[in-house]
């Protein structure tokens, strides 16, 4: 549960290094608060005060365990703009899965299997910064047409394992880094 | 409705057996990957919101809060295949699998 929620809050890559001061702080400590307040309204689905009361209760509790957690790096109005941005990407992303499902499906059926196979390694060097942005990209590689991310160096270099010719094309990747770097605020 | 809830059932479904016949067919665990980890995280998707779309009759309040678990579930699926997908790749990488290649059927 606290997963979840944590990682909705953790969109925040590009701000590292900045100490957060106090406002940042309390902005941390009542975004985790709203945010675990609506997960718990959400799986608990009693609206009575006793329910509400524990939730409040609980919510304040975890919020002000966990605040030291986020609150270097955390900026709210950064985290709104990346959930927005996640509105035009997600879609795209999807439809990108059910291509590269497709993609697969038919490979996994085709009698000739074997001549079309070409799996091979491809070292692909990205221009994302934030760990947040990085992991996205990963995760899409993974989802997306052929190609799955073994390895992501410190530096940015991305080991993709690619199940043929076609799909470990660089241009592919490249445009959906340029996606992913618009939904973090990058570009 | 219950033509698109079934629809988006049979569509998951058909996902899974090309997943399941990926998982058979290809010929080593790198590739084997592709299929389990792209077709499965699909067909679960499908299927999910199926059952979240199917839980919704009369639009109450406890339905519509049951349909958004379900497809909390779905989020979650989402987050922590590609990771599950990565994690092992990676580990066998390190520990000197080689992929399979072209080549290899040649000889």
């Amino acid at each position: 549960m606290l997963n979840l929620e944590s990682h909705s809050r953790h969109h925040t890559g590009a701000g590292r290094g900045r100490q957060g001061t106090s406002a940042h702080r309390a902005g941390a400590f009542w975004s985790l608060f709203v945010g675990l307040m609506v997960l718990w309204v959400l799986l608990s689905g009693k609206l009575d005060a006793f329910h509400l009361g524990v939730g409040v209760f609980c919510c304040l509790l975890v919020a002000a365990l966990c605040t030291d957690l986020f609150a270097d790096h955390f900026d709210l109005r950064k985290v709104i703009r990346t959930l927005y941005g996640h509105l035009s990407y997600l879609p795209w992303l999807m439809w990108q899965i059910v291509v590269a499902n497709l993609h697969v499906f038919k490979l996994a059926l085709h009698p000739k299997m074997y001549d079309k196979l070409d799996p091979h390694l491809v070292r692909f060097h990205t221009r994302l910064q934030g760990p947040y942005a990085q992991t996205s990209f990963a995760q899409s590689i993974t989802l997306t047409p052929g190609t799955i991310t073994v390895r992501v160096l410190p530096d940015g270099v991305f080991i993709v394992h690619a199940v043929d010719g076609k799909s470990g094309d660089l241009s592919a990747l490249r445009d959906m880094e340029a996606r992913v770097a618009r939904t973090f605020g990058e570009s | 409705m219950t033509v698109l809830i079934v629809v988006l059932l049979i569509a998951g479904l058909l996902f899974f057996v090309g997943g399941t016949v990926g998982i058979l067919r290809f010929p080593d665990f790198y590739t084997r990957q592709h299929a389990a980890g792209k077709m499965d995280s699909l067909g679960l998707m499908l299927v999910t919101l199926a059952l979240a779309l199917g839980s919704l009759h009369s639009y109450s309040l406890e339905e519509i809060f049951t349909a958004i678990k379900i497809m909390l579930i779905m989020l979650f699926i989402f987050l922590a295949s590609p990771t599950a997908t990565h994690a092992i790749v990676d580990a066998g990488l390190r520990a000197g699998l080689r992929p399979w290649t072209k080549e290899q059927r040649e000889e």
